[in-house]
């Protein structure tokens, strides 16, 4: 068994793929420095991540696949779900060692799967974009914790800017500690030094603007008179809005 | 904002709640500086309410006063229930507040009708043009035109509302007078045919001048209510077809009838017919999007839905010499037409069989429904037990579905920033 060790990056497994081209040597095992080696390893090699390999190897995909593949690679990668490096490696062997493009080859394991990760990541995506729900700071700004399954803040945040332009806002995923502050022009990266401004999804009373908890109130006579009695289906409600939102989500707190 | 908005936005909402048409779709337009907000393609739902419908837009009337006195409506004149007003300045503040936090993708704006239709327009108008103009809202606007409106402040409407529509209620112009006096067609077709030639007037001028205004960029749509009079599906969704051939008519959206008011013209029923109004969805669907034309899926010998079977199974089944497809060789409009695939499926078979056979297994993996497609179908391995075999009588027991799956799924699409092939 070929077993190669990176530091789990995108770019080092970039770099992974670079180097195995270089050794011909191609991995059946992705595992990350410091990692234990499995028994019976008949190959063994350490990954150095280096920019140059990564971009050579991006360039070339570049060439070979359409602009979409390119942004589901980054998707998958984005799931942090165990083997999707795996996955990401083998396509983009595949798509290299393939005399045809291999994007709309679904009837291949690697690009059903590629697919399939593509396809979660952008739900949860979605999800950020339905259920973030902002609250107004005293100091003006708006303020929404989350915690995505997946690490998709960077990919929420394009729509954000687009959407909440003229306000300055902060979206915090509470579970990878970080998130994003954006002031009118930029978007930075942010952590938050004390969180205990947070208290179950919720930003502390004391730390709202004065009219903030008056709007939430209406929010939430709203959401609660527009539901009609006749048609109950809560499980409708439940698939559409999973549960695991609802923490964070102000008509459901 | 004063307390007491509490109050009008709970007695408001319960007299808007019972028009669904809530969609946001239909335009894309990008954040402009200084504006707040931005509209995505097929509209983001933002919360689902304990009846399971998304909830898109803020949904409320601007009063629900009312001179009118239709029979179906809880708003009419002769119903005793609490009524009140929203000043103009209290919803657009409502708007505003609401989309900064992510509640909601734009406003639905509708109104009882005060003095007469033109004083209500012009009270409508008055916020949808100040969020637009002083507030620089750029969410999403949907404003229901009252019937009998006048042709200048429909146009003007269109020129700050993304959608504009004018609801039918009644499919046929005799119940609906026997049902709303103060109607007529005439009085609902008028500005549904100013919507008209507003949208057709802007594409003409936009292709003069690119900077012309536009007018409502996401069409108009309407509401019909089912079942609380007695016309069928076939005079429902012919109505349907019709409506869809107009420019610019972009959704019609069947509402099963809830009995909210005793009235001797209604009839009794103990529930809305939810089934019936998820099957006419279907079959509306099929129109737009599966190439059926509207004959296809009702005739003189088959005017109403089969309640227990999906209307493309229904069609599959009265013609079995349509069957089975070669899913490796048959054209796309075929392929759709099968049941069990859909039109995401559909798309991937067409793509992926260029590059080797297609098995099963492999359909199965893309998301194709095996369970009823294997009738359907033949890709070399299958044995062939097709609906000749099976025939189209067991084949209905076998797929029909029990009444509680076939409860309705409002529809709605995520957001197309859609990376996914
Ligand atoms: S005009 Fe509209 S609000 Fe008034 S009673 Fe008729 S349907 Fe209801």
């Amino acid at each position: 068994m070929n077993v190669f060790f990176y530091d789990k990056s995108f770019e080092g497994l970039l770099s992974a793929v670079f180097d195995a081209y270089a050794r011909k040597k191609f991995p059946d095992l992705l595992l990350e420095k410091g990692d234990v080696p499995p028994l019976l390893v008949e190959y063994s090699h350490e990954v150095v991540t280096c920019p140059e390999k990564t971009e050579r190897v991006w360039s070339g995909l570049r060439k070979k696949l359409p602009k979409l593949v390119l942004t589901q690679l980054t998707y998958a990668w984005l799931s942090e779900t165990a083997g999707s490096d795996e996955v990401i490696f083998r396509y983009i062997r595949k798509a290299f060692d393939k005399p045809h493009c291999i994007a709309t080859d679904f009837n291949d394991e690697d690009v059903l799967s590629l697919k399939k990760l593509t396809q979660k990541v952008s739900k949860e995506v979605q999800y950020l974009a339905m259920f973030i729900r902002f609250q107004r700071m005293a100091d003006g700004i708006y303020f929404a914790p989350v915690a995505p399954v997946y690490n998709v803040l960077p990919l929420a945040t394009g729509h954000l800017v687009d959407r909440f332009s003229d306000q300055r806002w902060i979206v915090y995923d509470e579970g990878r500690k970080y998130g994003y502050y954006y002031n009118q022009k930029t978007v930075m990266e942010m952590a938050l030094d004390d969180e205990s401004s947070l208290q179950n999804g919720r930003l502390r009373e004391d730390l709202m603007a004065g009219d903030e908890k008056l709007f939430q109130d209406l929010w939430k006579r709203y959401f609660k008179t527009l539901t009609i009695k006749e048609r109950m289906n809560r499980k409708l409600q439940r698939q559409h809005m999973p549960q695991r939102y609802w923490k964070y989500i102000t008509e459901k707190q | 904002m004063e307390k007491d908005v509490l109050k009008k936005i709970e007695v408001l909402t319960a007299s808007a709640k019972y028009d669904i048409s809530c969609a946001s779709s239909g335009t894309t337009r990008k954040s402009q500086p200084g504006k707040l907000g931005s509209t995505s393609g097929w509209g983001i739902c933002h919360s689902f309410t304990e009846d399971g419908r998304c909830v898109s837009l803020l949904k409320i009337m601007l009063t629900n006063y009312c001179i009118f006195d239709c029979a179906y409506c809880i708003n009419r004149k002769s119903n005793d229930i609490p009524r009140t007003a929203l000043t103009p300045q209290e919803l657009i503040d409502l708007t505003m507040e609401f989309y900064r936090r992510n509640y909601i993708e734009g406003l639905f704006i509708s109104s009882g009708i005060m003095r007469n239709p033109d004083y209500t327009m012009e009270r409508m108008l008055k916020v949808v043009k100040d969020l637009r103009t002083v507030h620089r809202f750029n969410g999403y606007i949907h404003m229901k035109s009252i019937p009998g409106a006048s042709r200048e402040l429909v146009q003007e409407a269109g020129l700050y509302a993304d959608r504009l529509s004018v609801n039918i209620e009644i499919p046929t112009e005799q119940n609906l007078k026997l049902l709303a006096p103060d109607k007529s067609y005439e009085s609902i077709y008028r500005p549904m045919g100013y919507i008209q030639q507003g949208v057709l007037e802007s594409a003409e001028e936009r292709r003069k001048y690119r900077s012309a205004p536009r007018f409502a960029p996401a069409g108009q749509s309407t509401q019909m209510i089912v079942g609380a009079t007695s016309e069928n599906d076939q005079t429902i969704l012919g109505l349907s077809a019709a409506l869809y051939q107009r420019q610019g008519m972009k959704r019609v959206y069947y509402s099963g009838y809830i009995p909210i008011n005793n009235d001797r013209r209604l009839p009794v029923v103990k529930e809305a017919p939810l089934v019936r109004e998820n099957r006419l969805y279907q079959a509306d669907w099929l129109m737009r999007f599966y190439q059926f034309g509207v004959n296809e899926i009702v005739d003189e010998q088959h005017p109403n839905l089969d309640l227990d079977i999906d209307p493309k199974l229904s069609w599959a089944l009265r013609h079995p010499e349509a069957f089975p497809v070669d899913v490796n060789t048959a054209d796309y409009a075929q392929i759709l037409r099968i049941p069990g695939i859909g039109v995401k499926s559909a798309q991937l078979i067409v793509a992926s069989r260029k590059y080797s056979r297609l098995t099963a297994q492999s359909l199965a993996k893309i998301g194709v429904v095996m369970k009823r497609a294997q009738y359907f179908i033949t890709c070399h391995e299958l044995p062939m037990y097709t609906i000749h075999e099976a025939t189209p009588g067991y084949l209905r027991e076998l797929l029909s579905e029990k009444r509680t799956d076939a409860l309705p799924q409002q529809l709605y699409f995520p957001f197309s920033q859609s990376v996914v092939v």
